[in-house]
């Protein structure tokens, strides 16, 4: 099923949206309310990555159908911002390099089943994660 | 330097004024006609007259002062009805039928000359009436901004549960300028009935991520610095397994499933014992 939006995030008000925007999704392919609030939570530090560290992105949420059949959400955050220098370290619990609990990026690896982060210093950061219904 | 919306177009000016109480009728009736009496005809009369006589000053003249004052009482007007939930159509009618009204007076009085500047003429008044659209959706932008602030300050109520505790029910998604108006209440409240415990009940916030739970652990911060102690409640299941899952630790912070166990648990942290009283 190719159901694809993307949407431009600037400012915390574009978080809100995209929050409620994945839970709909999330909601429509019957994910339980546990996986729904993990990957909504996700979305939501990932997009605040991108609005507090990537001056501003692009989020794009698609529908998954796997070969079983079975369904997903993959989201990708994409921004041209400074990109992150020591990857190992900004995934190390309460690391943060702003004024946050440093919970963001190892938190939201452990909330969704598929976790990739590709960057480059001066080039931006682009994060690709997937959450698959049980 | 001349004009460009105005040059050239002495013969309509010409007609206009001559029968400017003609025009004006006509005017306030096709104007009228769409807003189905949501004004009367003497304040709508009253409106385009003004409107009337700007416009042929800022035509005649080709002076800047009587077209700023013109753009000015039309955006004043559009404001209004903007304010008082005139539609769009309904705001814009009264401009755009002045073209209606100058091309029945040109057809009347049969002048060709005035034909050829109907261009010039309907052009100007398009682009009065882009100002009134402008006008009118900026101040559609401000009504709901003032009322997204006016909902913020009703949608954080703080509760006197007993003598003592006070109650903060979250409702709806927990931002920082959110968060900033929560913890000023709670605080002030907390000082004004002299309370020293407070319960934040968040049963109606749908996710909490490390931004909400660190506002969230600010204001039981600096609810313990006055010397009041905190207790959360209401964190649902999903919640609960995701603040895990995110590695999120609340440290000493008390923690009730529901607000009836946070208000008991204060309770007898103020010596206050609940008796059921067995009856017969």
């Amino acid at each position: 099923m190719s159901d694809v939006h993307e949407v431009r995030v600037g400012s915390s008000d574009d978080i809100v949206g995209i929050r409620k925007m994945v839970r709909t999704i999330a909601g429509d392919i019957r994910m339980s309310l546990v996986d729904q609030t993990k990957l909504v939570t996700a979305a939501s530090e990932l997009a605040r990555n991108i609005v507090v560290h990537g001056g501003g992105g692009t989020v794009r949420i698609e529908r998954l159908t796997g070969p079983t059949g079975r369904t997903g959400v993959r989201m990708i955050f994409s921004d041209e911002g400074p990109g992150i220098s020591d990857v190992d370290l900004a995934l190390t619990d309460g690391w943060s390099s702003g004024q946050g609990l440093g919970l963001g990026l190892p938190g939201s690896r452990r909330l969704v089943d598929e976790f990739e982060l590709d960057t480059a210093v001066g080039r931006g950061t682009r994060i690709t994660v997937t959450k698959w219904t049980r | 330097m001349t004009n460009p919306q105005s040059g050239g177009q002495a013969h309509i000016v010409q007609l206009l004024s001559t029968r400017q109480d003609a025009a004006l009728d006509r005017w306030t009736e096709l104007a009228g006609a769409t807003l189905r009496g949501r004004t009367t005809q003497t304040e709508l009369r009253g409106e385009l007259r003004e409107l009337l006589s700007l416009t042929l000053a800022s035509l005649e003249r080709e002076d800047d002062t009587a077209r700023s004052e013109l753009r000015a009482v039309l955006a004043d007007m559009s404001g209004r009805r903007a304010r008082q939930n005139f539609t769009p159509k309904e705001t814009a009618v009264a401009v755009f039928t002045l073209k209606q009204v100058v091309h029945e007076l040109i057809e009347d009085a049969d002048e060709d000359q005035a034909i050829n500047e109907f261009v010039a003429f309907s052009r100007y008044v398009d682009d009065l009436g882009l100002l009134t659209f402008e006008t009118y959706a900026a101040t559609r932008e401000q009504v709901i901004a003032d009322q997204a602030e006016q909902l913020l300050e009703l949608s954080t109520p703080v509760v006197k549960l007993w003598e003592g505790i006070v109650a903060v029910p979250l409702v709806g998604t927990l931002d920082s300028a959110r968060t900033q108006v929560v913890m000023e209440a709670l605080l002030q409240t907390l000082v004004d009935t002299g309370s020293e415990s407070a319960v934040i009940d968040i049963t109606g916030v749908p996710a909490v991520d490390t931004e909400v739970a660190q506002h969230l652990m600010k204001t039981i911060m600096a609810a313990r610095l006055m010397g009041a102690e905190c207790v959360i409640s209401g964190i649902r299941p999903q919640i609960a397994q995701t603040i895990v899952a995110l590695g999120i630790e609340f440290g000493d912070i008390v923690s009730k499933a529901t607000l009836a166990d946070a208000l008991e648990y204060l309770l007898s942290r103020n010596g206050v014992r609940i008796v059921r009283e067995v009856v017969g």
